[in-house]
């Protein structure tokens, strides 16, 4: 047995007491004593949340260890708060075989017994190429708990059809990656004023929401989930918000820097703020805060996509798109929370109960027999983003150099000690 | 020399013109004029900047501008070489980064960079201590030409640019040409009109200092210049256009739309020239043409921009 004594959850101090890897209870701090025997853990008022789960991430193995490793990108996310991650199939070789599923699930053992727990998403498509369907049941069995073609958005809506239908017999959620593919060839950020002025290819908003529209109305018409990635306009939220009002089975995701940044951030040709949907205007910013806060968006991810030094260090046109963000998400999120954007309630909800209950995750809300995922947040510290302070391989951010508020300082997971 | 060297050059690099003031854009000019002078003399040679290296990295082609960079330092006895990406010298697969560091020590004074890729220039004066000057990069900015139509506009209107209108004709949303003008030429408090069918218009135009035309008629009545931009032929393919013969039945500048103007208005053109598709033949061969002065002011501005760069860190000693 083990008690966490004095932690702060939401506005009240607590005590929490765990048996193995199950929550027993949590009490008013000061009110039960631990019981005999029990080990004591001093939590000095810190903040007790659950452990987060990303359902977005890049981890970059099998094929591009340089970038990150599964073991690194386990490090960053325990570190981060994070219990579960789902990593995205762009690897090399893809993630469309259960022998890859495997491969990943291994790589995630062996560098991390007891967590944080790896959930891969099965390459929606062959290859991720848009042409035909992948194996998901294989990859179902070995451990895939959603499908989608991250990174390559899918031309065909007969195909998506078939992705929907196919992985709802396997209780598989679709992640739909939502871009329109030739309204968006060849850009490099977001088309407006911003692009205008530097000479830039960009992107419409449309794109994007023309593609979450065409897979909203497949859903409505099928009666199947789908789960748009990524969101980043106005103009998609806006749809999204039209088709839970119509009762479409719709649920969706955005990231901390779509709520932080916006399309300035490219000025100076900031390679380091290319990212993949681009970072849009003011009005959508503020669109994608109101969406987390009222739920519309249901919850956060990282959409975290590790690059070496080297690959951005170059004009914007060379430089890959995505940036790490396993290591900032929390202290990000916690930005909103002291501008009063959001509040510490919708961080649990946002990074923990939502993304748990959508992929049909385990998921800790404190009640006697949930598991025991937690970690003590001190949200007083005070860190500067530098590459150092980052675990990731990844140390590609536009808030390097900021100072951000709020370290993890412990972490258990399934009542075991991460750090 | 004719400039004032009481105040050194503020700036280690030129990489648009959004980075000067009106009064630095009048000083370069001015000695502009004073090079331009030079160049109309037996002997177009002053021993200006000898023994100082200037570098011509040309990632993209460009003979026109190269040329002119390269006379300009010749003509101030600066030693220049030469690299491009389609000769041998640099690997395809080089980064920016590698080939500006090799450059880097080779010690030049001032690297001019022509490239492909929108701020590319930026990219390497953030990592040389070198002055770099930006030959062109991508759809972004092409400074020394902005600054040799302003020269060229000068020698027609003498200081007279308050209240002028000039029109930029053609492909305005991938001309760096387009964007350096209408900064430089709004510096100097000249009306600028834009006229491009809609596919050729940037994003966020409307929201741009510019009045904004697809009627070139219209867009003509009553400027006291038109600057007419080369219509790249991939345009086309890329589905921009219809095609070419519809593009010159609306857009090709003839003199039809010059009596639109106002009496006396110039034509400029960056060069070279699609005769017949943006520009008529008998515009581009007609006095009110100053195509070919611009290629002269080229060679003059780029002395001066070479001058200034070259011996910002000498404390006035010219
Ligand atoms: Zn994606």
């Amino acid at each position: 047995m083990l008690s966490i004594r004095n932690a702060r959850h939401l506005d009240a101090p607590v005590d929490l007491l765990v048996d193995g890897a199950r929550i027993v209870t949590m009490t008013p701090a000061g009110h039960v004593a631990p019981p005999e025997g029990c080990e004591v853990f001093e939590a000095h008022g810190l903040r007790l949340f659950p452990s987060l789960t990303d359902a977005h991430v890049h981890l970059r193995e099998p094929g591009f260890e340089y970038k990150e490793e599964i073991a690194t990108g386990l490090d960053a996310a325990a570190h981060g708060g994070f219990g579960q991650v789902m990593c995205m199939a762009n690897t090399k070789p893809v993630n469309d075989t259960a022998a890859v599923t495997r491969f990943m699930l291994e790589r995630a053992r062996e560098s991390h017994p007891d967590g944080p727990r790896l959930y891969p998403v099965a390459a929606a498509s062959v290859g991720l190429k848009g042409e035909a369907l992948a194996p998901l049941a294989e990859m179902r069995a070995a451990g895939c708990v959603a499908v989608s073609n991250d990174g390559r958005p899918l031309e065909s809506a007969e195909l998506v059809r078939r992705i929907m239908e196919y992985a709802a017999d396997l209780g598989m959620v679709f992640i739909d990656h939502c871009e329109d593919p030739h309204l968006a060839r060849g850009w490099l950020m977001h088309e407006g004023d911003v692009s205008g002025m530097l000479g830039i290819k960009g992107q419409p908003a449309a794109g994007e929401a023309m593609q979450a529209a065409r897979d909203i109305m497949l859903a409505e018409y099928l009666g199947l989930p789908v789960h748009i990635a990524h969101v980043s306009s106005r103009l998609t939220v806006d749809l999204i918000a039209w088709g839970k009002a119509r009762g479409v089975r719709v649920t969706a995701e955005t990231c901390p820097h779509y709520l932080l940044l916006d399309e300035t951030a490219l000025e100076g040709y900031n390679t380091l703020a290319k990212v993949s949907p681009p970072l849009r205007t003011a009005d959508d910013r503020a669109a994608l805060r109101e969406a987390v806060a009222s739920g519309i968006v249901d919850i956060l991810v990282t959409d975290h996509a590790p690059h070496a030094a080297h690959e951005k260090d170059e004009t914007l046109d060379l430089a890959p798109c995505g940036l790490t963000g396993l290591d900032l998400a929390l202290s990000l999120t916690w930005e909103l929370v002291r501008e009063g954007a959001l509040t510490e309630a919708d961080v649990h909800r946002l990074w923990s109960r939502r993304p748990a209950e959508i992929f049909g995750l385990p998921r800790n809300d404190f009640a006697p027999g949930d598991p025991a995922d937690f970690f003590l947040f001190d949200a007083d510290a005070t860190w500067e983003v530098t590459p150092e302070a980052l675990r990731s391989r990844g140390k590609n951010t536009p808030f390097l150099g900021r100072r951000l508020h709020g370290r993890v300082r412990h972490h258990w997971l399934g009542g075991k000690a991460l750090f | 020399m004719p400039d004032d060297n009481r105040h050194p050059w503020p700036h280690k690099d030129l990489l648009d013109v959004t980075q000067l003031d009106a009064a630095e854009v009048r000083r370069l000019l001015d000695l502009a004029a004073g090079f331009q002078e030079i160049n109309r003399r037996p002997v177009k040679k002053v021993p200006t900047l000898k023994g100082k290296t200037v570098v011509l990295f040309f990632a993209e082609n460009s003979t026109r501008t190269k040329t002119s960079f390269d006379v300009a330092a010749k003509r101030l006895s600066a030693d220049t070489f030469a690299l491009s990406t389609a000769g041998s010298s640099i690997n395809k697969g080089e980064s920016l980064k590698d080939t500006g560091l090799t450059l880097q020590a080779m010690n030049p004074d001032v690297i001019v960079i022509r490239h492909q890729s929108s701020g590319a220039a930026r990219y390497l004066a953030e990592l040389l201590p070198c002055g770099v000057v930006n030959g062109g990069d991508g759809w972004h900015a092409h400074p020394t030409q902005a600054l040799l139509d302003c020269f060229s506009l000068r020698e027609v209107w003498g200081d007279d640019f308050a209240g002028r209108e000039l029109l930029i004709l053609g492909d305005i949303a991938h001309s760096r040409v387009a964007r350096s003008n209408l900064h430089l030429l709004r510096m100097l408090g000249v009306k600028v009109r834009l006229c491009a069918p809609r596919t050729l218009l940037p994003a966020g135009v409307d929201h741009w200092p510019a009045e904004v035309y697809s009627d070139l008629d219209k867009a003509m009545d009553g400027v006291d210049a038109v600057m007419c931009l080369r219509l790249q032929l991939e345009r086309q393919q890329a589905g921009l256009l219809p095609d070419l013969s519809e593009y010159s039945r609306r857009y090709c500048l003839d003199f039809r739309h010059l009596h639109k103007a106002k009496p006396g208005c110039r034509v400029l053109h960056p060069g070279p020239m699609n005769r017949g598709l943006e520009i008529s033949s008998a515009v581009a061969d007609a006095p009110e043409c100053l195509v070919l002065d611009q290629v002269a002011a080229g060679v003059a501005t780029r002395m001066a921009i070479l001058y200034l760069l070259a011996t910002r860190t000498e404390g006035g000693a010219a």
